[in-house]
């Protein structure tokens, strides 16, 4: 970059912005942290970081179908439906960047429409429709809603990386005596792979992410995600908030996020902007 | 910046165009083009349409009627009497004026602080990745958590902020809580809104500002002359995501107030009406208003995109 030539205070002053950045990025998920480790007699205490660390909190909800039948249904709900969505998006876009046929703007035009619906419209009627047809509190009623709001995501994130590929190369493979199975497999695949895990990233943050379709949809742990579970843990007593719980939760929802923050940092941040659609 | 692919509406020129093939005459090829793009893109229109499309229509035809979950033998047609119901109801106007408050003052705010930000990262010579994968937590992390993170962090004799600010309960006030539930957005949002604004920040040429500046150009010049013209697009296509995003906004709230101390946003009035009043006919009157309220804010930024609307790539249009 053209910051070679900064001067110290220049220099310094950046690094204090960063600082600031990474200080507020991080202090609510730091007080999660230290609320999840504090003994629940001394939750009351507001000091950031607990006098005396416990690991109470995380041995209680992780020996607690209340949670951990949620974190299954999240993680198997969160993956198929990725993986439908991104199996479909990629058909679609493939098709939009590479083939030319009358409607593609319509479609785009669906895709951003989808991408802009207010899913507080969808759960009204839905809630109906799943009920008549025996899809409310299963798995499939919270996938199906999840795969058409991928759809928007992954078809824009996709088109835009499918665009980059260069086909040619398809060609000149055949050339050199591949056959298409070959050239697809061998040339193409690779190639088009890293925007596909970019989908599939952004698209299982937007599953893993939801809270409204989540406690509409469901009704008992059996189908009922992690985000939505949480709301259905108990305290004590009926009048005091299972605060140590529900922050052990939260940090635990929040680990794969940090995962996938850590090892892909740069292909999230070339899907957000490729796609420039909301995960 | 070799990793940040440049938004579509920007680069989307008639490079990536496939030149256009004639009119008239489909030949064979073509014709098989069209027919597999539809095989391909079938399925997924399908399933977009049947999760979206249907259920619109049928919350149309709930909102025209009397439909109440623990009445249903009452249930008639009544025309447009649910909406004089909601559109007379204090609580809508009130939801409504919320929902346009939060939005407002999350969407201004974190565009200020989104631009900041993408300048940091631009700017940043050292420890460049680490600060974006930091900054992306916020983006990633489970509205969820984050909103109970605020929200124990608020409660009186057991949150840190509560105790810096005097023990404060504003959690219980409306004005107090509208603005934590602000707080709150823009804490989860400034990232994804710097990112956007970062990848139009870098297609603003370097050598173009130095110029500026050699010409005697203030940085806050060169920032408002050449830097945010040039970035029109990509501010546009993030206040329109963000701004729907945010006259969505349901979890926040939910989790903060669960909509008390009059802190309800049209989405969670919505919910109550369905879930906790069971009355479909209102809860989808609601919803259709909601739809009506986002396709018109989608429509003035897309009046006021021109050509820049997104997806509308110049070479295929």
């Amino acid at each position: 970059m053209a910051t070679a030539t900064l001067t110290g205070r220049q220099r310094a002053g950046w690094t204090t912005a960063n600082l600031v950045v990474i200080v507020l990025a991080l202090i609510p998920v730091a007080w999660l942290l230290s609320l999840s480790f504090k003994a629940p007699s001394a939750v009351t205490d507001p000091s950031f970081w607990p006098a005396q660390w416990t690991g109470g909190n995380y041995s209680g909800i992780l020996t607690s179908a209340q949670f951990l039948r949620p974190l299954v249904n999240s993680i198997g709900i969160g993956l198929i439906s990725t993986f439908v969505s991104v199996v479909l998006a990629s058909m679609a876009a493939y098709a939009v960047a590479r083939l030319s046929f009358p409607g593609k703007s319509v479609l785009i035009g669906l895709a951003l429409l989808i991408a802009m619906f207010p899913l507080i419209a969808l759960v009204t009627p839905m809630f109906t429709i799943e009920r008549a047809l025996g899809l409310f509190n299963t798995w499939f009623g919270l996938i199906i809603p999840y795969v058409a709001f991928g759809l928007p995501l992954g078809i824009y994130t996709l088109s835009a990386f499918f665009r980059e590929i260069p086909w040619e190369l398809e060609k000149a493979a055949k050339m050199d005596g591949a056959t298409p199975f070959q050239a697809f497999t061998l040339v193409i695949a690779p190639l088009a792979a890293p925007g596909m895990v970019t989908t599939a990233i952004l698209v299982f943050l937007a599953c893993w992410n939801d809270f409204l379709l989540a406690i509409s949809f469901t009704s008992t742990i059996s189908s009922r995600t992690a985000p939505a579970a949480m709301e259905y843990f108990s305290g004590g007593s009926v009048f005091t908030t299972p605060t140590g719980p529900i922050a052990a939760a939260a940090v635990v929802i929040t680990i794969p996020i940090i995962i996938f923050v850590l090892f892909f940092q740069r292909r999230i941040v070339a899907g957000l902007t490729s796609g420039a659609v909301k995960g | 910046m070799s990793t940040v692919t440049p938004a579509p509406e920007t680069t989307a020129g008639p490079a990536h165009a496939k030149p256009k093939k004639q009119r008239p005459q489909l030949s064979e090829g073509a014709k098989q083009e069209r027919r597999l793009a539809f095989w391909l893109i079938a399925p997924a229109v399908l399933v977009m349409i049947a999760v979206t499309g249907y259920p619109l229509v049928y919350a149309v035809i709930l909102s025209l009627e009397r439909y109440n979950l623990e009445l249903p033998k009452d249930t008639k047609f009544i025309g447009f009497a649910n909406y004089g119901a909601v559109l007379s109801s204090p609580y809508w106007w009130q939801s409504l004026l919320v929902t346009v408050i939060i939005t407002v003052f999350s969407v201004g705010i974190t565009l200020v602080l989104g631009m900041l930000l993408a300048q940091v990262l631009h700017r940043t010579v050292f420890f460049r990745g680490g600060v974006r994968t930091i900054s992306l937590i916020p983006y990633g992390i489970v509205t969820v958590a984050a909103a109970y993170s605020w929200q124990f962090a608020w409660t009186p004799s057991q949150g840190y902020l509560s105790a810096a600010f005097n023990n404060s309960a504003p959690l219980t006030s409306q004005a107090q809580a509208i603005a934590v539930i602000v707080v709150a957005e823009i804490w989860k949002t400034t990232p994804f809104m710097g990112l956007l604004l970062l990848a139009g920040l870098s297609l603003v040429p370097d050598d173009l500002l130095r110029a500026a500046r050699m010409d005697g150009a203030s940085p806050w010049q060169a920032f408002t002359r050449i830097t945010l013209p040039l970035m029109k697009p990509a501010i546009l296509v993030a206040l329109l995501f963000r701004t729907l995003d945010s006259f969505r906004i349901f979890d926040n709230i939910f989790i903060l107030t669960s909509g008390n101390n009059g802190t309800a946003s049209v989405s969670t009035l919505g919910y109550d009406n369905l879930f906790n009043a069971l009355n479909l006919g209102i809860g989808s009157t609601i919803a259709i208003l909601i739809f009506i309220c986002v396709a018109i804010i989608a429509v003035v930024f897309i009046l006021g995109f021109g050509t820049a609307a997104p997806g509308s790539d110049a070479g295929k249009r």
